[in-house]
């Protein structure tokens, strides 16, 4: 499954540190990283902390990874400025809301405008078309970010998750 | 207080400690204490100094890190205090110096002019709230995640300011502190 591959991506890259905003496509990675005594897993209040969270930590000498989903871009758009202007090597891994089959309306605007926020304030986005997909685009997004000082965003698409509705979100 | 004595005192044989430092007043501030490779004055970010001081304490547990901000910053990122909370760095020393003003933008009253108390909010969170005069054996030795509000007077004082660009900060910051590895990774 692509959470157990994306788990042994940021094992394998060294990644110590996870800043989360919890999303349920992102469950069970975040069970995986907070069970990985070489990670430590640290919830957020909003996503924004997670850019300053891994700003300090490269600081430090530290990889980590970002993860929250697209409702959560726009929560980091100011603060991406530093990432840029300071050339911080940064991985965000978003689950996807907002695109195929959402039930929820509120999610669809900033679900269908988190690629072009991102790139607007320098982020690459990589978009795995499908599952099999999902982990060598990781692998791919650490070694951008950490060879050569790029800020990488890589979107899991909505289709793969597979969350159908409100009821289905809750059961997982 | 004098905010500039204030931040002077507070890095007075700072050692190996490891500095950052909020928009704007603050980063002034440390700047005229006399700059250094191991502080990292933030041009921008409003919000994120103390996230910045939690993500280098975590990659550093065996430094002491000192974030140095003012209150206008403190308050944009207070959810940062319940996130360092739950963390519990025992190396992190949070000191926010309080003009109850937004010092940059023309000195309109801020929050904590209002009453608002930040050390109440940072005690909550389980930061270990510490008096001006404690602060630097909690820098330097203490267990924490220690807090300060150190009040000073709402004053316009000259600014000394510190290198710009980005990259350069993070590099001669990575540098000092990690030596020829910081350039090989």
């Amino acid at each position: 499954m692509w959470p157990e591959g994306i788990h042994k991506e940021l094992s394998a890259a060294g990644v110590r540190v996870v800043g989360y905003v919890p999303d349920a496509g992102h469950k069970r990675l975040i069970e995986l990283c907070q069970a990985d005594k070489k990670m430590r897993a640290v919830v957020l209040t909003t996503e924004e902390e997670g850019i300053g969270l891994a700003a300090g930590a490269w600081l430090g000498g530290q990889k980590s990874v970002l993860l929250m989903q697209s409702s959560g871009v726009g929560n980091v758009i100011n603060v991406l400025g530093m990432v840029r202007e300071c050339r911080f090597p940064l991985v965000t891994l978003v689950t996807m809301r907002g695109e195929q089959g959402e039930f929820n309306p509120w999610q669809v605007p900033m679900g269908q405008a988190t690629r072009t926020v991102l790139e607007a304030m320098g982020t690459v986005v990589q978009a795995p078309a499908s599952a099999e997909d999902i982990v060598p685009t990781v692998n791919a997004a650490l070694r951008l970010a950490y060879n050569s000082y790029a800020s990488v965003a890589v979107l899991i698409p909505q289709r793969v998750i597979g969350i159908k509705s409100f009821q289905d979100q809750t059961s997982r | 207080m004098k905010r500039r004595d204030a931040v002077r005192s507070l890095l007075k044989n700072r050692k190996q400690l490891l500095v950052v430092a909020g928009l704007g007043s603050t980063a002034w501030d440390i700047t005229a204490a006399g700059d250094s490779p191991l502080s990292f004055p933030m041009w921008g970010a409003m919000g994120q100094a103390a996230m910045m001081g939690l993500g280098l304490a975590l990659a550093q547990p065996k430094r002491r890190v000192l974030v140095i901000t003012g209150d206008g910053e403190a308050l944009m990122g207070m959810g940062a205090l319940a996130t360092i909370g739950v963390q519990q760095p025992a190396n992190l020393t949070v000191v926010v110096i309080d003009n109850e003003r937004y010092g940059e933008t023309g000195m309109q009253r801020t929050h904590t002019a209002s009453g608002v108390d930040l050390a109440g909010v940072a005690k909550s969170c389980g930061l270990k709230v510490v008096s001006f005069k404690g602060l630097q054996k909690a820098i330097h030795q203490q267990r924490g995640p220690h807090f300060a509000v150190v009040k000073v007077d709402a004053e316009k004082i000259p600014l000394v300011l510190p290198p710009r660009e980005g990259t350069l900060l993070k590099a001669r910051f990575r540098r000092a502190l990690l030596g020829p590895k910081a350039d090989a990774e």
